[in-house]
């Protein structure tokens, strides 16, 4: 496995090629490869991938490399500042509306986190000393309604349902009514997990988005996913329109690459990751800490910024 | 998708033009391997087999070398998948980390086992997740199965200790165990998987234990983690990959069977509960490479 190895590696690499003399641009050339295997290990896309080090190759050949005594420190601190940067800034602000009520709605995968990640956002909301009303709209997954529910109570937090046997678009239609009647600034809607390849629901999140207006629609991705994140987040965009991305399941060990992807072929920002299945585990993004993890490599940075 | 057809058609203008194996062709390969997940180690062992095969064979064409690249990814991917015979008692554990189609894989099984005449009981060894035993409950009503629950946030081995007393009261052939999503990282929650596993070791003596460990066809390299770590905290018997109805390949898996040997049993092709299949490595391959 090649984790937190690419700083070992980079340095390997360089010490070999300095042994024949001086580092030439050509040498730099050949330590990228380090830096694309591991960018390919933490499930960053293919494509992305080729683009960034073509990008990062131009600016890693400047005199500072060559000359550098530590070139493998250099070449590290190039990469990871582009990596950051293509991540883009912080923006972890939802998107509140100027006359309430708010309606955000949730979208994604199947499984990758929805309705844990509304039960999350409901209560940082709540903190935030606002009334927010969770929304049933999955009327297929058995027991989601119940799911919700159960979240939602735990919150005190109100969750409004009309069963299963109803229209997703109605459920959320209503929803703002009951909003209004029971004084509501915010509403969360949770609709069922999908493939972005079905059509036929794909169109249901489309009539949805047509009757609610939301500011904001999120897309929800497991942290884990590999390399077909791109086409995931391409569709849901291109064809439902997405304000923003939530990463879920970054408490395990994956290193995230997938976020990275995202955002580079939807140019969407990260607005909040999930670190746990408790209702507390909801934290800003930072891109800088994801930017390391995908290199593998947490403190090496701090290292390197001291040196 | 748009990324995949344009890959498959500079192949298959490779292929048409009946252009050398040169590097360009490798590259190529290279990356339809690693866009499906397969990982860069075994892309890369993958490729020096098939340098190695076209060498030997006196290839020349890269006609000739798609179908030499199939045989070698079946290699792969037919080790150690001995025919899967149930015999009762038997129990199925389900494991995996959260979300990845567990519950509804535990319907799905269950649904076939009913369909071919086995009787079959199901424990809601999830009391963690909200409403999880609720979503088991349902597929019971639906597929007319029992359900053997506590309540929420009780202990899961319990559960599973009544449902095996149940199991053998009632007869059961087949008891099919849910238990709670859990990153593998969480040791205290891989350590409750080893203490299931005792329980049933200790109190079915007599019964086939399988563990099916379940993956999801989407999820990247971190899957080869996932299989490292629960091996360790439980016995391990064979793998289900699901949700393959999407667009992802679920190319991991030939990297996890040429790290792990462990036999793919089920492949998951969608929600409802017939959409379960035995895997099978040619279609797999055929799959994977569909250009
Ligand atoms: N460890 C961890 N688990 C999470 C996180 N977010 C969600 N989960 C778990 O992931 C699983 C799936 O979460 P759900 O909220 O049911 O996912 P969903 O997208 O609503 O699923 P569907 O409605 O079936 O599409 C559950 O076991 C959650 O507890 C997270 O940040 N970390
Ligand atoms: N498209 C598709 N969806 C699937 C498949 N298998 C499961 N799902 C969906 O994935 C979501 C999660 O499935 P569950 O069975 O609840 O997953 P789980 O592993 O039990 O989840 P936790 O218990 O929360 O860890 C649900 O929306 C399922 O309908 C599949 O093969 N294809
Ligand atoms: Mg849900
Ligand atoms: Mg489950």
């Amino acid at each position: 496995m090649a984790f937190e190895s690419l700083a070992s590696k980079l340095q390997e690499t360089f010490k070999k090629l300095r042994s024949k003399g001086k580092l030439t641009e050509k040498d730099v050339k050949e330590a990228m490869k380090d830096v694309k295997i591991a960018l390919l290990e933490a499930d960053v896309n293919y494509k992305v991938v080729k683009d960034f080090i073509n990008k990062v190759n131009e600016k890693a050949v400047g005199q500072e490399v060559l000359e550098s005594l530590t070139p493998g420190q250099q070449v590290i601190k190039i990469v990871h500042n582009e990596l950051v940067e293509l991540m883009g800034k912080t923006n972890t602000h939802i998107n509140f509306a100027s006359k309430p009520p708010t309606v955000i709605m949730f979208v994604g995968l199947q499984g990758s986190g929805k309705t844990t990640t509304c039960g999350k956002l409901a209560a940082n909301i709540k903190k935030q000393g606002k009334r927010p009303l969770l929304v049933a709209a999955d009327v297929y997954r058995p027991a989601a309604i119940k799911q919700l529910q159960v979240l939602g109570q735990n919150l005190d937090v109100p969750v409004f349902t009309m069963g299963n046997n109803i229209n997703p678009v109605d459920i959320c239609k209503n929803s703002i009514n009951e909003a209004g009647r029971i004084g509501s600034d915010v509403i969360i809607i949770d609709t069922a997990g999908r493939l972005h390849i079905d059509d036929e629901m794909m169109n249901e999140l489309k009539e949805i988005k047509e009757a609610v207006k939301p500011h904001e629609v999120l897309l929800v991705v497991d942290a884990m996913t590999g390399q077909d994140a791109v086409n995931v987040a391409q569709n849901f965009n291109e064809q439902i329109g997405i304000d923003g991305l939530i990463l879920t399941k970054l408490d395990g060990d994956t290193r995230g690459g997938a976020a990275l992807s995202i955002r580079a072929v939807t140019g969407k920002p990260i607005k909040f990751v999930g670190t746990g299945e408790k209702m507390d585990a909801l934290e800003p993004f930072h891109p800088d800490r994801l930017a390391s993890r995908i290199l593998g490599m947490g403190d090496v940075l701090s290292l390197i910024e001291k040196a | 998708t748009k990324t995949r057809n344009n890959l498959s058609k500079k192949i298959q203008d490779l292929i048409r033009f009946n252009k050398e194996l040169n590097s360009e062709f490798y590259e190529e390969l290279e990356e339809i391997l690693i866009l499906s997940d397969v990982g860069v180690d075994t892309t890369q062992k993958i490729i020096e087999q098939l340098k190695k095969d076209i060498r030997l064979r006196g290839i020349k064409t890269s006609d000739e070398c798609k179908q030499l690249l199939k045989e070698i990814l079946i290699q792969f991917l037919i080790e150690n998948q001995d025919e899967f015979v149930i015999t009762s008692p038997t129990v199925i554990t389900v494991v995996g980390v959260n979300g990845v189609g567990k519950t509804t894989t535990i319907a799905k099984l269950a649904s076939k086992y009913k369909a071919a005449g086995k009787k079959i009981i199901l424990a809601a060894g999830d009391t963690f997740r909200a409403a999880a035993t609720e979503q088991l409950e349902i597929w019971g009503q639906r597929l007319n199965v029992d359900v053997i629950k506590h309540k929420e946030g009780s202990d899961p081995s319990a559960v599973i200790f009544d449902a095996i007393n149940a199991s053998k009261a009632r007869g059961a052939d087949i008891l099919i165990c849910d238990t709670a999503g859990r990153l593998h990282t969480k040791t205290n929650l891989m350590n409750e998987l080893s203490k299931i596993k005792k329980v049933i070791d200790r109190e079915y003596v007599d019964a086939q234990k399988e563990v099916f460990l379940v993956l999801d066809a989407t999820t990247g390299q971190n899957a080869l983690q996932q299989v490292k770590i629960f091996r360790e905290a439980t016995d391990i018997t064979g793998i289900v990959l699901t949700k393959l109805d999407g667009t992802a390949k679920g190319g991991i898996v030939v990297a996890i069977k040429s790290e792990f040997k462990f036999p793919i049993r089920y492949i998951g092709i969608g929600e409802q509960a017939d959409d379960l299949q035995e895997f099978n490595a040619q279609d797999f391959v055929n799959a994977l490479l569909d250009f």
